[in-house]
């Protein structure tokens, strides 16, 4: 009997009809997103990097370029290189996070934002500069301690460097940001001691 | 006075907008009936087995994200699991049922894109496709949570999962699966009993078993030809031995069972993630493994899923190195697609678009 089913996929139809759209109108309205998002504006932190290169070792594409010098000023805080150039270009990045999986001392984090469009490629290679002023809401993908602290990039406070790290893995202990957290002067006066923290 | 007839050759792609990607289907005509078909593909291929051969075992997961790439979840497990076979690595129970329940999650997804592009095929423009696309969002939108991405996942890794699933994945996969089955009714509602869908599907394209044997089908084109081969089943990896699921066979091969065997796969795939969400205990996720791997020189692997569209495989060598020494990619839509030429001699224009919907190709599986 033809014309019965025709009606039966009509009522679903106008079931559709009369329920509230599912769609968002995009610019205006946003959707939630998730902490994990992996986005990106990179949340990187001088303070933080070794410039060890493991993301760049680690980048499927190869689309890290790290230069460093060896450090004259800072050493004593913990410093042993310049991060000279630290270019992510993000025009072939594929957002697959394993750089952010590498990094030992939780100094790159992924981004949140997904509206970096640029007209040029040239635009989407993000330099040290823009790492180093950029404001910081790292995603909590692969980053536990953000997770158990409940952090949201979108809804949270740009972080620091001292707020994001796993201070309490051994490897923390005495690099670079552990030198920085535990660093006291050993000598009464303040002076630093001769032999670098 | 006879016209005189000759048979017409059409090209149709590899821009066409229903042949679900860059495929080129050199058509031979008489009339209206089709005499000859060749399929023509390679215009989507990137190397990802020679990539591979140049990536440690961590950075090829990020390419199979990109094979087939509308069931990312199913390419990671079966990469992770030759990986595992490679280096001897025993996962962590947790992570494997997080893993079976991804890969459910994303079967249910694919069958949610083939049936409504099917639909899309048979000339119902859009609107039951959105209706499919609406709850394989709120999959995605899971995804999202789970892991950061929504189509190219990266969730697995050898050894487990990248990590836990967060705290407020759970409700949210409640409220999903609480949902799932008004979605299922509804799909029933709306194809199952819809004479136009009947008329276009039922006896066409049939494939009997033999010929698919022949041609080494695997996936819903098998089932719905009859044959009851499910690796899930055959050789249980992960914890597919702890749940309970049936696998749904059709009778006659046609398209409307490839269709119903889809739909009945999307029920079962609910099922094993709600088993999974209760049985699922406390534990680490993810084996103890170092970065970068070195399986034993000389190893051999293959390990094998069942992807939403057929026995996916993955076959590693290990020279020692700590990138593969060759990676060979078996991938399901490549081999059901040799199938097309048999299925379509003799049936009509229209029904080629329906048939080829029907057997659920994806381009960046085909080609790799």
């Amino acid at each position: 009997m033809y014309g019965f089913g025709l009606a039966k996929g009509l009522m679903v139809t106008l079931k559709n009809f009369i329920n509230p759209p599912f769609t968002t109108q995009y610019p205006e309205e946003r959707l939630p997103q998730h902490p994990r998002f992996r986005g990106e504006e990179f949340a990187w932190y001088e303070e933080r990097c070794t410039g060890c290169a493991s993301c760049a070792k680690y980048c499927p594409l190869g689309i890290i370029k790290i230069v460093t010098s060896p450090s004259e000023t800072a050493i004593l805080e913990g410093d042993k290189y310049n991060i000279d150039v630290f270019d992510i270009d993000i025009g072939r990045c594929m957002f697959c996070g394993l750089c952010v999986e590498a990094c030992p001392y939780d100094a790159l984090f992924m981004g949140s934002g997904f509206e970096r469009g640029r007209y040029q490629r040239e635009e989407l290679v993000i330099g040290v500069d823009e790492l180093r002023e950029a404001v910081k809401r790292p995603s909590s993908w692969f980053r536990p301690q953000l997770e158990e602290a409940q952090y949201d990039p979108h809804t949270g406070e740009p972080l620091a460097w001292e707020e994001v790290g796993r201070e309490q893995w051994p490897w923390h202990q005495g690099e670079k940001a552990g030198a920085r957290i535990d660093w006291r002067p050993r000598r009464g006066g303040g002076e630093p001691p001769e032999d670098g923290a | 006075m006879p016209i005189r007839t000759e048979p017409v050759t059409v090209n149709i792609g590899p821009q066409h907008p229903s042949t679900h990607g860059v495929l080129r289907l050199r058509v031979t005509f008489d009339g209206e009936v089709i005499v000859d078909v060749e399929p023509i593909f390679g215009y989507l291929h990137r190397g990802s087995e020679k990539l591979a051969e140049e990536r440690n075992y961590v950075q090829v997961l990020t390419l199979t994200d990109r094979l087939d790439y509308v069931a990312s979840m199913t390419n990671n497990q079966a990469y992770c699991l030759a990986v595992e076979k490679l280096m001897g690595v025993e996962v962590p129970l947790r992570g494997q049922y997080l893993r079976v329940l991804a890969a459910e999650l994303q079967r249910v997804a694919s069958h949610l894109v083939a049936v409504g592009f099917l639909l899309q095929d048979l000339g119902a423009l859009a609107t039951p496709l959105m209706y499919c696309f609406r709850f394989r969002e709120k999959i995605l939108d899971l995804f999202e949570m789970l892991c950061g991405a929504r189509i190219t996942v990266s969730y697995m890794r050898p050894g487990g999962v990248f990590a836990d699933a967060p705290p407020d994945f759970w409700p949210a996969l409640d409220v999903l699966l609480a949902e799932a089955s008004e979605l299922v009714a509804e799909l029933e509602q709306l194809l199952m009993q819809n004479e136009i869908v009947l008329i276009r599907t039922k006896n066409v394209g049939v494939l009997p078993l033999e010929t698919a044997i022949a041609h080494s089908v695997s996936g819903p084109v098998l089932k719905a030809s009859g044959l009851a081969w499910d690796w899930r089943k055959m050789d249980p990896y992960d914890v597919y031995d702890r749940v309970r699921f049936d696998v749904p066979v059709g009778d006659r091969g046609d398209n409307y069972d490839r269709l119903r065997v889809r739909i009945e796969e999307v029920k079962q795939s609910l099922g094993i993630v709600s088993q999974c969400v209760e049985q699922i205990e406390p534990g680490p996720a993810r084996a103890e493994l170092p970065f970068v791997l070195r399986p034993p020189a000389g190893a051999e692997a293959y390990g094998r899923v069942e992807a939403p569209k057929g026995e996916l495989g993955f076959y590693l060598v290990s020279d020692g190195s700590i990138a593969p020494y060759r990676c060979k990619i078996r991938s399901p839509s490549l081999i059901n697609l040799t199938v097309l030429r048999e299925l379509l001699i003799g049936w009509k224009l229209a029904d080629m678009i329906v048939t080829l919907g029907s057997i659920d190709i994806n381009m960046g599986e085909v080609d790799r």
